[in-house]
């Protein structure tokens, strides 16, 4: 056997790929659930901190801030970690994959509550008083004015950030979830060989780089021409 | 709750293990931070020729590893490499994998920087004599470097937060110390203890970092 063939055999062995594909495309259903629900509520607490922000509580922004610079100075494997290895000691056993989305979730939230208040502030002082002074509430202001504008400056930052902030499902593999990276690893040690991994790389790849090109296109859509 | 999440005894028996770890983190981030910025300036000098057939490779090159996550990458080295025979200890791995994964986002930025120089200052440098590598140098660079200094920043902290998947992979840096501590304890104040030594050290970058871009932004509206 030539040592080609002992490195296809190795690591693209057809029978164990076969045998465990089924793992990995629910591994990939895991990725998908979780991605989803942390980018739908990461981004929805993200804008509703940066609209409460907007409402000038003192107490209530500093509180904010505070909250926003945690989540934006822990790193996510530590949050998880925490989460699920020490909320027990108090009696909550979140699983895996609840500490996972919440983790996530919570750093998505302060990521994009900042990036969502950094547009909101960037539309001038004049516009919201303008705005008023034509009889629109201040409901209708940040509806109709200052959010349609403020989202376009958001977009290409918001996009980054949501990207990488996903690709950290793969960090549920620590905390037992069975998503692609943990089901690849699991097959691993059950079959000896690397080629589960590989399908999981692959899997990522089928998932992420479509996302990674659409935001690079995203990107220069909405780059702000200077 | 204090009991558990802060007890002091605890905290007294783990104080050395996870000042053994914050120490680590340090020396991995002070070693992947230069590594991963380094590829970035190679792949951004690379793609500052506009020639496509150089171009494309690399772009392609980067969204790779921009679409595949850094844990995923440190595990295919960890666990994969092995089966071909190359058996690289976690601290090793770590550094192939931040070379790779965060070289690429620095590239991006890098490459952006330098986009962001007008053509005409490498036609008025050039112009007076300086070589090709001596306007890159000292024209082009600090210029670029200074245009995209708060996303550099920025990158440069989600690296060192990044340094944390070494615990998967049992470097022993300061997550992984705190989980031991905590494995052997059965408390989690150990990992509390990490959590606030890293919040400590990391709120000013945040502080400062959140402070730039706000006015960036702003300044753009």
């Amino acid at each position: 056997m030539t040592n080609w063939n002992r490195f296809l055999e190795t690591f693209f062995n057809a029978k164990v790929m076969i045998k465990y594909l089924p793992d990995i495309l629910h591994g990939m259903v895991i990725t998908i659930e979780l991605a989803l629900l942390v980018v739908a509520t990461g981004l929805t607490a993200g804008l509703a901190l940066a609209l409460v922000r907007s409402l000038a509580i003192r107490p209530l922004n500093w509180l904010i801030i505070f909250v926003v610079d945690l989540f934006r100075s822990l790193p996510p494997l530590v949050i998880i970690v925490l989460m699920y290895f020490g909320l027990p000691a108090v009696d909550i056993s979140p699983t895996g994959f609840v500490s996972t989305w919440l983790s996530l979730a919570f750093v998505l939230m302060a990521f994009s509550e900042e990036i969502f208040w950094a547009g909101i502030t960037s539309i001038p002082r004049g516009q919201w008083e303008a705005a008023r002074s034509t009889g629109l509430s201040f409901g209708q202001t940040l509806r109709d004015v200052i959010l349609p504008q403020a989202f376009r400056l958001t977009i290409p930052p918001l996009t980054n950030r949501t990207i990488a902030i996903t690709k950290g499902t793969s960090l549920g593999t620590v905390v037992a979830v069975s998503e692609i990276l943990g089901a690849a690893s699991s097959a691993v040690s059950n079959s000896y060989s690397p080629s589960p991994l590989m399908m999981g790389a692959a899997a990522y790849l089928v998932l992420f780089l479509p996302v990674v090109i659409a935001g690079r296109w995203i990107e220069t859509k909405f780059a702000w021409k200077r | 709750m204090i009991e558990t999440f802060f007890n002091p005894e605890i905290i007294a028996a783990a104080y050395p293990i996870v000042l053994s770890g914050l120490l680590n983190t340090i020396l991995l981030s002070l070693l992947v931070v230069p590594l991963g910025f380094t590829g970035g300036l190679i792949l951004a000098l690379l793609a500052s020729a506009r020639q496509p057939w150089v171009r494309w490779p690399l772009m392609a090159w980067v969204d790779f590893f921009r679409a595949f996550p850094p844990l995923v990458l440190l595990v295919l080295l960890f666990a994969g490499l092995p089966f071909a025979g190359l058996e690289l200890n976690g601290f090793a791995c770590v550094a192939i994998a931040f070379f790779l994964n965060t070289g690429s986002y620095y590239g991006e930025i890098l490459r952006a920087g330098i986009d962001s120089v007008p053509k005409g200052q490498v036609e008025a440098a050039r112009s007076t004599g300086l070589s090709g590598l001596q306007t890159t140098a000292f024209v082009v660079l600090p210029q670029a470097v200074r245009n995209v200094l708060p996303d550099l920043l920025s990158n440069t902290l989600e690296v060192v937060k990044l340094t944390s998947l070494g615990s998967v992979v049992a470097v022993p840096e300061l997550l992984f110390q705190a989980r031991q501590a905590q494995s052997v304890t059965y408390n989690p104040t150990p990992i509390v203890m990490a959590a606030v030594v890293y919040f400590l050290i990391l709120w000013p970058v945040v502080r400062l970092l959140s402070r730039l871009e706000n006015r960036a932004l702003a300044g753009r509206g």
